[in-house]
């Protein structure tokens, strides 16, 4: 062999080697969890330690798979409630690869374990919805709503509504339900919470025309206590207003009647000294007040004042 | 093509020695990998280093070495507090924010009240990436999972009170219990975030029944219109009957002093005469009649004295024209 051909298959050989060499390490991120496989079985459990690993190169292959929390999203589901409302509800799940061995033999990757997650965790949804009425999908305790000026109106009538379960019990229910069947699948499923919870649309309006009426009923009720309230407040006015007048009026009749009496007593004490003496003093007071130029005097002379014109003795 | 037709090129190179190219390759490759070893972080930022993947260490803000092509880094932003948007979208920030409202931030913000009724929500987070390992390696997306666990606890929460508490009275209180829960979610997910505060944005009930929730402010403004407008009649007219009831009694109370006072005086004058009188009773008489006729008689006009014998003759008295005149 010349110096040529050496140099070739000694370039060869390092390619190869270096190949052979790249081929044997596998690097596990912290995200990562890997099963390794000889032609196409898996060897051993699956490796979660992160760093640098060796494996025999080629006969040996390195399968990656998520170690993280991973997020379900279901689809948006109508289902309808015990007491037949039907709903729209959306819910997300988390979960991981628990044993990348089974879900690698029964899923084999992640858009199959999406699809089977859709199948056991909706299942199970629908399950959990149809045996509850809608308060206990809504409301997660019972406590007591605090009354704004406005709902003191529709608490009057309407009876309180309380739940036995709860929100948060249902969805715990669907995740113990769910997470017995997903190790089948070598998944662990670790929380499953209610995303968005909301009326189909037929029956969003009717919810609108409940929430309108309720609203005008509130409304009108404002509009007639304030026509009551006004009202009471003139009444109370025309009644202050008659007591005033009629206060006084007692008040000034009570002066006059007073002052009169008075002015009696005192006329009274007076004239009394000699009622004759005062008749004949008021009597030529009255002579000067009715008679004027109009008036028209027939005299007689027999008259006291004219009997001087007669004669001149007594 | 002929010799003569083109300048010959004469390009020389410059005659390296095998040393200096030498020298050129380890130079280049010195120069690369100390670019590959040298990394800065930011103030705001924090630097994760793994080694073959694995995490090793972390670097605070400045200039750091690594082992370039064994040593990877991610920059994660732990000081900058990120703020997350539901039910709305700002379009454009500035002075004059414009927001977006689309279908999708609709679903967002349409949700379940206690009552079972409908409302319009819409809030943001803010928040802090506090732990960058757990942010980056326990749980993958964090902000899609994020983003799902505060419309899960807002919607929890809403569930549990009134449309009237979320749109007025109770908006502080929910929001504080969202962000509660939402922390305690997150220590739970291990997902590295700190939630720094929840806020609620616009609430309201949907579109369709605002207008009904707009007559109800208004009927309260109409009641209060009308009972201020009652009490308005009431100080006016209750004052001024008073002042009128004050008045008519102290006009009685003028006419009284006036009675008694004429009285007193007139009963004075009388007793001031008839102590005069009962001295010489029959000559006073006779004055004070006398004087009464002297002030009378003159104003009379028609005066007519009559003989008291005249019997026989008729007294006809033409008083048809008298009473013309």
């Amino acid at each position: 062999m010349n110096k040529q051909t050496k140099l070739i298959l000694l370039m060869a050989v390092l390619v190869g080697f270096i190949i052979l060499l790249g081929n044997s390490f596998y690097i596990v991120k912290e995200t990562n969890q890997v099963i390794i496989l000889q032609f196409g079985k898996p060897m051993g459990d699956a490796v979660t330690k992160p760093g640098l690993h060796v494996k025999l190169p080629f006969i040996r292959k390195a399968n990656y798979f998520e170690k993280r929390w991973l997020e379900w999203n279901g689809d948006v589901n109508q289902i309808p409630t015990r007491d037949k409302k039907f709903i729209e509800i959306d819910t997300y799940a988390r979960w991981r690869i628990s044993d990348p061995l089974v879900f690698f033999q029964s899923v084999r990757d992640e858009r199959g374990a999406q699809s089977r997650l859709d199948d056991i965790i909706d299942g199970e949804t629908r399950n959990a919805i149809a045996n509850y009425d809608l308060e206990e999908l809504v409301r997660s305790s019972n406590r007591k709503f605090e009354e704004t000026e406005e709902a003191g109106v529709l608490t009057e009538r309407e009876e309180v509504i309380t739940i036995e379960t709860g929100r948060d019990k249902i969805t715990e229910i669907i995740l113990i339900a769910s997470s017995l069947i997903t190790p089948v699948i070598g998944i662990e499923l670790k929380d499953v919470r209610i995303k968005r919870i909301n009326y189909i649309e037929e029956v969003r309006q009717e919810v609108f025309g409940r929430m309108i009426a309720e609203r005008q009923r509130i409304a009108a009720k404002y509009r007639s206590e304030g026509d009551g309230r006004s009202a009471e407040i003139r009444g109370e006015k025309e009644r202050e207003l008659k007591r005033i007048q009629s206060g006084a009026y007692k008040t000034v009749q009570e002066i006059k009647g007073k002052a009169d009496a008075q002015a009696t007593r005192i006329y009274a004490d007076a004239y009394n000294l000699d009622p004759e003496f005062y008749q004949f003093m008021r009597t030529l007071e009255t002579y000067r007040i009715i008679m004027d130029n109009e008036t028209i005097l027939l005299l007689s002379t027999d008259t006291e004042f004219l009997k001087y014109l007669k004669k001149t003795t007594r | 093509m002929t010799n003569g037709d083109f300048p010959k090129l004469d390009i020389k190179l410059p005659q390296l020695k095998r040393g200096t190219i030498k020298l050129i390759v380890i130079a280049i490759v010195v120069v690369v990998v100390l670019a590959g070893s040298f990394y800065q972080v930011n103030p705001e930022e924090v630097g994760v280093i793994l080694q073959f993947g694995k995490y090793v260490r972390m670097s605070n803000p400045g200039l750091h070495l690594k082992i370039p092509g064994v040593e990877e880094l991610i920059k994660v932003p732990v000081a900058r507090q990120l703020k997350l948007e539901f039910g709305f979208r700002t379009a454009s920030a500035g002075i004059r924010t414009e927001y977006t409202a689309t279908r999708e931030t609709l679903e967002e913000a349409q949700m379940l009240t206690g009552d079972l009724n409908v409302a319009i929500v819409e809030w943001i987070v803010q928040y802090k990436i506090k732990d960058p390992y757990n942010y980056l390696f326990k749980l993958r997306d964090a902000e899609t999972t994020f983003r799902y666990m505060n419309e899960a606890v807002v919607r929890k929460f809403v569930g549990d009170n009134s449309v009237d508490e979320i749109i007025t009275v109770g908006r502080a209180r929910i929001a504080l219990d969202c962000k509660e829960e939402l922390q305690r979610l997150c220590d739970l997910y291990e997902i590295g975030l700190q939630v720094d505060q929840l806020i609620f944005q616009d609430v309201n009930p949907p579109d369709p029944v605002k207008p009904s929730f707009n007559e109800v402010n208004e009927s309260v403004q109409e009641k209060e219109t009308k009972i201020n407008q009652a009490w308005s009649e009431y100080n006016q007219e209750i004052p001024k009957a008073e002042g009128e009831a004050n008045q008519t009694i102290q006009a009685a109370e003028g006419y009284a002093m006036e009675r008694v006072n004429n009285a007193q005086g007139d009963a004075t004058r009388f007793r001031a005469i008839y102590r005069e009188y009962v001295r010489a009773p029959l000559v006073t008489r006779k004055r004070l009649y006398l004087e009464a006729i002297a002030e009378i008689l003159p104003k009379i006009s028609k005066k007519i004295f009559i003989d008291e014998k005249l019997q026989n003759v008729l007294p006809l008295l033409n008083l048809g024209q008298e009473v013309k005149k």
